[in-house]
């Protein structure tokens, strides 16, 4: 994958969001699969699933658009949990 | 007995619609939009063919918070630098039959869903449906927040991602080549700005869709849409092609609105919304079981889109499938009968119309465009070439244009070239 130069969170930071601390959406089996990792890395429009500076898996769902390319790409790999945000919870589009 | 006749899940354009038509008719309706209002978890591209919304809503263009009337089209071959565009401008675009505006979903999808609560749908925002409630192995109604609420019929309007019509065992998860991710941005500008830019009247605009450079070779484009206030601009990946790119979508997300052909447009515009989406673009060939008992699946839900790269329509079809799910409803309330034998009524009725027809008409188009990658990378690029040898002069003696013009297909090589042709218009 090539080096990016946008920085997506100063996107997402125009957007509405209201975030369920400790309460997270989506979760990942630990350790997951690279290659299926990477998928997510080019795929996710929000950017959330990235390398830290060990080389190992990030992910945090805080900025999560709700799109569910993650659910159909890894849903039955290294996806444990893919739900809808609670009630209230999430993106809010403004314009949509 | 159940507390309603009917719930609605999802105040989309397909659910809203369903929610009106029936409470229209007299019936109790429950609509369910797990986001805080509605419109709020949607996102367009995008722009709605208003025929199917004025068959409901005859006075909607006057009601309707619509954007800008389209009224020229375009269509651009971009290489990294250059540009091959058809323009098609014309009146008859805009004449009321054959009408689209552009639009958003959030001020559009809060007043699709007033209308339905004014006809006398109960509407509740901001929750979210758990799942379905099964009686004697019919869906019955749908638990949320906690609570069991019964209905007679159950209409799924739950959008790409539904999860519903899998646990109605209605459908499956779709596959990664079945579907596009959709990244969008909203720029705000002010609307003479637009319309000098575009060259169009203040309630009149432009819909423009791109191949090649946008999504970097990959299988997709990129769209640009004008709303009264706003450019609504942004990509459509299919996923399984997507996945194999050296770019992240945002990335090329950036790296198009930096595009010559899109830049300049752009310029001094403010990022007000960053948005993504899933768009169904597999066709009639994901389009799944519609009915079950007690059960009707719309909209989205239902995969009912196309992407024909020239055209791209799924809120026309989600209105029409809303509109017809209401009516099998009714039909079937009023029989007293909401078995799956009975709503088969509702596959009927989307077969007699539009909806069915065209997905069938384009079943094999999904395909041509997933297995034609030329038209990501090759053709711009054979468009541009022959561009370069119309255009470009460098006042050594000419060549003739025929063999110029020929270079470029042949680097692609003129059999290859045939054989898509052909392709291409056997799945239109």
């Amino acid at each position: 994958m090539k080096e990016t130069t946008v920085n997506v969170d100063e996107k997402l930071a125009v957007d509405k969001f209201n975030v369920d601390e400790g309460n997270p959406h989506i979760v990942l089996v630990e350790d997951p699969d690279p290659t299926e990792f990477e998928k997510l890395m080019l795929c996710c429009p929000a950017g959330l699933y990235q390398r830290g500076p060990e080389g190992e898996a990030v992910f945090d769902c805080a900025g999560c658009l709700e799109c569910g390319t993650c659910r159909i790409l890894c849903g039955d790999t290294i996806i444990e949990k893919w739900e809808f945000p609670q009630a209230g919870m999430g993106v809010s589009y403004r314009f949509g | 007995m159940a507390d309603f006749d009917a719930v609605v899940v999802g105040a989309g354009c397909a659910g809203s619609v369903a929610a009106y038509q029936l409470a229209s008719a007299g019936k109790s309706v429950l609509l369910i939009e797990r986001g805080a209002d509605a419109g709020a978890k949607n996102m367009t591209g995008g722009r709605i063919y208003t025929h199917s919304l004025e068959a409901v809503f005859p006075d909607f263009a006057e009601e309707a918070p619509l954007e800008r009337k389209i009224t020229t089209e375009r269509i651009s071959f971009i290489t990294e630098d250059e540009n091959t565009t058809m323009e098609f401008a014309s009146p008859r675009l805009g004449r009321p039959e054959n009408a689209s505006y552009s639009v958003l979903r959030g001020p559009f999808d809060r007043w699709l869903a007033s209308k339905a609560e004014r006809a006398g749908a109960e509407c509740i925002f901001g929750i979210a449906v758990d799942g379905l409630v099964w009686e004697d192995g019919h869906v019955a109604g749908v638990s949320a927040g906690g609570d069991e609420i019964t209905a007679e019929v159950t209409i799924l309007a739950d959008g790409v991602n539904s999860l519903l019509t899998e646990q109605a065992k209605l459908a499956t998860k779709p596959q990664p080549h079945q579907l596009a991710v959709s990244v969008k941005e909203t720029i705000s500008l002010p609307a003479q700005v637009i319309s000098d830019r575009f060259r169009a009247s203040d309630d009149e605009g432009t819909a423009w869709l791109f191949a090649g450079a946008a999504t970097q070779g990959h299988a997709g484009g990129g769209f640009l849409y004008t709303n009264r206030e706003s450019i609504s601009i942004g990509l459509v990946a299919t996923l399984s092609d997507l996945c194999t790119s050296q770019v992240p979508i945002y990335q090329m997300m950036e790296d198009f609105k930096g595009h010559p052909a899109v830049a300049p447009l752009l310029a001094g515009g403010k990022l007000v919304e960053y948005s993504g989406h899933l768009i169904p673009e597999g066709g009639f060939n994901m389009v799944p079981t519609l009915y079950a008992d007690g059960c009707l699946a719309t909209g989205d839900a239902a995969m009912l889109c196309i992407n024909l790269g020239y055209q791209v329509r799924g809120m026309d079809y989600a209105v029409a499938s809303g509109s017809l799910a209401a009516e099998a409803a009714l039909e079937a309330l009023e029989a007293g009968d909401v078995s799956a034998a009975k709503l088969a009524g509702y596959q009927a009725k989307l077969e007699n119309s539009f909806v069915l027809q065209d997905l069938k008409a384009y079943r094999d188009f999904p395909a041509f465009m997933e297995g034609t990658k030329r038209m990501y990378d090759d053709y711009p690029a054979m468009l541009a070439g022959m561009m370069r040898a119309m255009f470009v002069v460098d006042g050594s003696p000419v060549q003739p244009v025929r063999k110029k013009m020929m270079a470029p297909v042949k680097q692609v090589g003129l059999r290859k070239v045939l054989k898509d042709v052909r392709r291409g218009v056997k799945a239109l």
